[in-house]
């Protein structure tokens, strides 16, 4: 058995919350007193409340770990409510995250699939690569992370559904203007299911690979349960193999 | 010379002897399809009950070098959706000559064999019983694997209700599984799956709480191989009929440990968290060179190997 098929992800640990950043109304990033050295862009952790649950986030930064939060539910809401110095257990990094291809790279977030993309576009830049960010939401309220990636010099271009901030319209429609100017050599998107296969169409009459990250109910996150599976009409769609679990083969899908 | 994972098992014809473990991905025939095509031997589904189960909340599951902790709760879409889902995956599977195994439970003895009959529906190859789930005991008491009596009495219910081969699943924290396995084999019980998990829990000391939602659940992987091995060689001692041996198994030669201990089929669960599918396929490849190297020509001529009687 070699290095590779051992466990990143084991039992969970303790961290703290050493900072909160407040992206929105309903959406918090944690920054985490502890670091994930090994994490890709891409990857995600099982953060744990006792008493609460345990649910997937995407990693927004590994050093240190920070996690970005919508508040929709039980368990998010409850991670939103954290306050500094207050306890989350993680256990990861898991899954396969994002492989930068070629040196221009198109970086497409949907709502708060937002976070890992800035994580991405801090790897472009050590690579000395170019990167084009696209974000869209529904309302400026919903957008995340916009003035911290204007502040990182990113290029960036954002469309809203009712045209509060940027562009009026949906975010793939920015993407297949910004496919034709910029010349990517990759696609990569996190975000609504719609919102990726809508760019996989895009990507594939345009011959361009893309990565995109997927979600799904998440149960032991470790390829045992089968919960997270991605429907076969789907994976037939996206040319991928019958019985794709989200958190063991993805959840960044290589497409094309 | 030449090496054959080939194996018959109770007339079925196998290419090797791994069989995808009950509960493990176990849960749409394109996930059960996908374990064919990546090298199991046989694929068990997910154990079926007779109403749909939603099972327990997260944490679920928990995996590390050690070993697997679960308790996912018997989580299915109960017994009349299960038929369709096995009749699907056994279309898909027949065309890759890959036997598939159903698996289920219940909670009294009479809705065993009620259950037993609507799974039958769909004609696996074999049904394995399962009667030593030890993450629903709040639900459903002791279960019915702990004594010899309750266990023959489930086997004798499904036999009287079903043709089809069966499989009873022992669990191992009894003290003679071998005892119990005889008196299954006695109610009529055509071969064995030993082991199930084994019941255990963590804490976690800052939390100080249980890291389980269920608080308890059952521990597999590596941590479980030398239970399973000694619950195999005991049970292979007691009776004849074909034992699936289960737990711990990760390597080639750990399923070559299984069979020296008397195992016709070697049950591969955990270990598929660690690498995806493709473990199967790793496993035959290391245990075919295993048998090459120690010339072995066939598994036949390896099982029961580390047993008394073959000293
Ligand atoms: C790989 C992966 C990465 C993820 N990364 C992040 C992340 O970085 N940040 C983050 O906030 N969440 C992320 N999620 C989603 C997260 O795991 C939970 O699903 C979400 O927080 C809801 O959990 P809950 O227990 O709070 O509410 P639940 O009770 O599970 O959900 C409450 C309701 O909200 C709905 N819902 C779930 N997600 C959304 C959504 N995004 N918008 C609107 N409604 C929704 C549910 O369908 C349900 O009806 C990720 C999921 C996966 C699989
Ligand atoms: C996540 C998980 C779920 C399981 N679900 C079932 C189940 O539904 N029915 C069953 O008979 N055994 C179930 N088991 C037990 C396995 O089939 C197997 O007996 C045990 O895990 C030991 O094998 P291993 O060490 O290779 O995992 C489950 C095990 C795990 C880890
Ligand atoms: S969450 Fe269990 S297989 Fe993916």
């Amino acid at each position: 058995m070699n290095e590779k098929h051992r466990f990143q992800g084991g039992v969970m640990r303790p961290f703290r919350v050493a900072n909160i950043l407040h992206e929105n109304e309903s959406t918090h990033t944690l920054l985490l007193s502890g670091r994930l050295p090994k994490a890709k862009a891409g990857q995600f952790v099982m953060a744990w409340l006792p008493e609460v649950g345990e649910k997937p986030f995407s990693i927004h930064a590994k050093i240190p770990l920070a996690l970005t939060i919508c508040d929709v539910g039980p368990v998010s809401h409850a991670m939103v409510s954290l306050q500094v110095q207050d306890r989350v257990w993680i256990r990861g990094p898991l899954g396969n995250g994002f492989e930068l291809k070629g040196s221009k790279h198109l970086l497409v977030g949907g709502g708060y699939g937002a976070a890992p993309l800035s994580f991405l576009a801090q790897e472009v830049f050590r690579q000395g690569g170019q990167a084009l960010v696209c974000l869209g939401a529904k309302t400026k309220a919903d957008l995340i992370l916009v003035e911290r990636l204007k502040r990182q010099g990113r290029e960036l271009r954002v469309a809203t559904e009712d045209g509060s901030e940027g562009r009026q319209g949906l975010v793939t429609e920015l993407v297949g203007e910004a496919i034709d100017a910029f010349q990517p050599d990759c696609l990569y998107a996190c975000g609504p299911t719609g919102m990726l296969l809508a760019l996989a169409d895009l990507c594939k009459q345009r011959s361009l690979p893309a990565q995109l990250s997927f979600e799904a109910l998440m149960r032991c996150g470790v390829g045992l349960c089968g919960s997270c599976e991605l429907p076969e009409d789907l994976c037939l769609q996206l040319g991928l193999p019958g019985g794709w679990l989200v958190c063991h083969d993805g959840p960044v899908a290589m497409i094309g | 010379m030449e090496a054959s994972l080939a194996v018959d098992f109770l007339g079925i014809q196998m290419k090797n002897p791994l069989v995808l473990a009950s509960g493990i991905l176990g849960t749409s025939a394109s996930i059960m399809e996908r374990c064919a095509r990546e090298g199991a031997g046989a694929v068990t589904s997910k154990s079926a009950s007779p109403e749909p189960r939603a099972g327990h909340a997260n944490p679920v599951t928990l995996a590390w070098n050690g070993g697997v902790i679960n308790a996912i709760g018997l989580t299915n879409p109960g017994c009349r959706e299960e038929v369709l889902l096995l009749r699907e995956t056994h279309e898909r599977l027949k065309a890759l000559g890959v036997p598939l195994f159903a698996s289920l439970f219940a909670p009294t003895i009479e809705a065993f064999g009620e259950v037993v009959r609507i799974i039958a529906e769909a004609e696996p190859d074999l049904i394995e019983i399962n009667i030593s789930c030890p993450n629903v005991g709040s639900e459903f008491g002791t279960p019915f694997s702990a004594t010899a009596k309750s266990a023959a009495e489930v086997t004798a219910v499904v036999r009287k209700a079903v043709s089809l081969p069966i499989s009873i699943k022992l669990a191992p924290n009894v003290p003679e599984i071998g005892r119990i396995a005889r008196a299954v084999v006695e109610a009529g019980a055509d071969a064995i799956t030993a082991i199930n998990t084994v019941p255990a829990m963590l804490i976690d000391a800052y939390a100080g709480k249980p890291v389980l939602k269920n608080a308890t659940g059952g521990l597999s992987g590596a941590a479980i191989k030398p239970v399973a091995l000694k619950a195999v060689w005991e049970i292979a001692q007691m009776v004849s009929v074909p034992i699936i041996g289960t737990g711990g198994i990760r390597c080639g030669l750990d399923a070559a440990e299984m069979i020296m201990a008397g195992a016709t089929l070697v049950g591969v669960g955990s270990a598929v968290a660690l690498e995806g599918p493709a473990v199967f396929s790793r496993i035959n490849t290391e245990l075919e060179a295993f048998m090459l190297q120690e010339a072995y020509p066939d598994l036949a001529s390896m099982r029961g190997k580390a047993l008394p009687q073959n000293e």
